[in-house]
């Protein structure tokens, strides 16, 4: 009763995050100081056509009514019109989303596995050089901004070495295949993004976990260091380990925005960036609503997965 | 002196961060004294190679591309430095006011901060940029604005602690004002795992500002900045030309210096000396 409850609290509270979140995105449009229509057209514009955008913005609305609007549409799947070229915003997403869910999923089939792997192996061979190797290559890939390691990429990987395209153009026709081999650079680059923070946080769960009891125990009965960790102590460690690793794809989703503008990937974040250059307010809403929405899903998985794995909290005494 | 004699204690990596920090300083303030041309000044041809006149060659419209840096680290690291200590004075106090005061006012802060961190930063710094336009002192408020509510996290949590010791209690029953205690009796006592946050805060800043000016919209053209240089120059890595990717190996030099330092600092203040 109490592990339904505990989901069910979480999932209510994710639901008025999201609900929160959008007021916040509608009301940054009204914080524009003076009128949007003015402050899009320019000083030039007669007041005809100001009030004409208005009216096509729907401005001449009370703003609680244009709120419920937007939503009610936005909860449908109309997203409205681009003030840049006229087109359906959902048309001019509906692509790039997926463009984008599917380079963070590469990313996310990389990194997840590798990162826990390493991260299980720095614990079990801790303190060896393997270790501190492992430990400084991630401290420095933390500390680089991602275009950084993007360009680095590109220089070596593409440029020099001609293995892979500098620029990820990406076509509906195109196979799988020659989609991952587009995807490669930037897909790596995310992987080396995540995947230390990721490998560091699985590392220090176990190590977390060796200095209690009954880690001391199973030691005194002699069993062997690798049966130790993965038997006794990653059980465990699952529940933060889960929680970073979902916390991270979150993070996925947005790193994406910088990585999709380094390798002019046509993903959502490009198309984000551009219309907040253009103040393409409509667009900015949308992207911004979809960033948040799947920023704060994945965040409530986290947390709702690590109740769930949580045998303290499963089996209730 | 004392700082000195510490120093020379320090582990190795201490010593190289507290280098990297120093000659980072001296570049942004001694820029206008030590650079050989000024920012803006075009000097030769478009990207030209290492050596000759110019040390390190040119950027896409023929600026030397040593004097940009040394501006850019004028402005990059003033602005996250500007920001940095914004967010702390926001982010403390409204952190130190939520846990003394408590009830339905620390309830209320801590709701705000809760949806705030829900959003994820960059987008939502992209949105209000974008409605606001892109100037420096917009950039400087909407960042730290923003970073305050992991400040304001740390700092309601280290008070919490503080404020329920006695010697808070006498203050309070002395009759001291609100200023007064988070002042003399939260901040003392908060100090040290907060200078510690300030250097990793500065790195998240520095690397958030630089971002921003990378994708056109942080710190604006023809002001120099690491950022912006990377994406001005991108187009010449293509052409096996590496000197664009100087700025963004000094962005993350500096990152890992700042982090350097913050480690040393902590393993000292923690009493878990270590060698």
């Amino acid at each position: 009763m109490g592990l339904v409850m505990l989901v069910a609290k979480r999932l209510a509270f994710g639901l008025l995050t999201l609900f929160v979140i959008s007021l916040i995105i509608f009301l940054g449009m009204e914080l524009l100081p003076g009128d949007l229509a003015e402050a899009i057209l320019g000083q030039a514009a007669t007041p005809e056509t100001v009030a004409a955008f208005r009216r096509q913005l729907g401005l001449d609305q009370p703003a609680a009514t244009r709120y419920i609007q937007w939503l009610s549409k936005f909860v449908q799947g109309d997203l409205g019109v681009s003030l840049a070229n006229q087109r359906d915003i959902s048309e001019l997403i509906g692509t790039r989303l997926t463009n984008t869910l599917f380079l963070a999923a590469v990313a996310a089939v990389i990194s997840v596995p590798l990162a826990v792997m390493l991260g299980i192996l720095a614990a079990l061979y801790r303190n060896t050089w393997f270790d501190k190797a492992i430990s400084m290559a991630t401290l420095s890939t933390i500390s680089f901004p991602d275009f950084f390691i993007a360009y680095i990429l590109i220089a070596f990987l593409a440029v020099q070495l001609n293995l892979f395209p500098a620029i990820s153009k990406l076509t509906p026709s195109m196979s799988l295949g020659q989609k991952l081999y587009a995807v490669a650079l930037p897909a790596m680059t995310l992987t080396l993004v995540v995947a230390a923070h990721m490998m560091r946080m699985t590392r220090a769960a176990i190590l977390n976990l060796l200095s209690s009891p009954y880690i001391e125990m199973a030691q005194l009965k002699g069993l062997s260091r690798s049966r130790i960790i993965l038997h006794h102590a990653l059980p465990n460690a699952l529940s933060p380990i889960i929680n970073v690793i979902v916390i991270n794809l979150a993070f996925l989703v947005v790193g994406v925005v910088v990585v999709e503008v380094v390798f002019v990937y046509p993903g959502l974040g490009q198309l984000f960036v551009d219309a907040v250059s253009k103040r393409d307010l409509p667009v900015v809403q949308a992207g911004a609503l979809i960033f948040a929405a799947i920023y704060v899903l994945l965040n409530l998985t986290a947390d709702v997965l690590s109740i769930l794995s949580n045998p303290r909290l499963r089996h209730p005494r | 002196m004392d700082a000195l004699r510490t120093l020379s204690k320090a582990s190795w990596s201490a010593k190289a961060g507290v280098i990297i920090i120093a000659v980072y300083i001296s570049a942004a303030v001694l820029a206008p004294l030590i650079a050989p041309y000024g920012e803006t000044e075009v000097v030769g041809e478009v990207w030209e190679p290492f050596g000759g006149a110019t040390l390190l060659g040119t950027d896409q419209l023929g600026r030397d591309l040593l004097t940009r840096l040394l501006y850019g680290a004028r402005n990059t690291i003033s602005i996250a430095l500007a920001t940095t200590l914004l967010a702390f004075c926001i982010g403390i106090t409204a952190g130190f006011f939520a846990a003394i005061v408590g009830g339905w006012v620390d309830n209320i802060l801590s709701r705000i901060v809760d949806i705030l961190m829900a959003i994820p930063i960059l987008i939502f710094a992209l949105m209000i940029l974008s409605v606001l336009g892109t100037s420096v002192p917009t950039l400087i408020i909407v960042v730290a604005v923003l970073d305050s509510t992991r400040v304001f996290r740390l700092s309601r949590a280290l008070a919490m602690d503080v404020s329920v010791m006695d010697f808070v209690e006498v203050a309070r029953l002395r009759g001291e004002g609100l200023w007064w205690i988070m002042r003399r009796e939260i901040f003392p006592n908060t100090l040290v795992p907060l200078v510690a946050e300030i250097g990793l805060r500065f790195c998240f800043v520095f690397l958030f500002i630089s971002a921003l000016s990378f994708l056109g919209l942080g710190i604006q053209p023809p002001a120099a900045d690491w950022g912006g240089m990377l994406r001005e120059n991108a187009g010449a890595i293509t052409f096996g030309i590496l000197t664009p990717l100087i700025p963004a190996a000094a962005i993350a030099v500096l990152t890992i210096g700042v982090n350097m330092v913050v480690d040393w600092f902590l393993q000292q203040t923690s009493g878990l000396q270590g060698e």
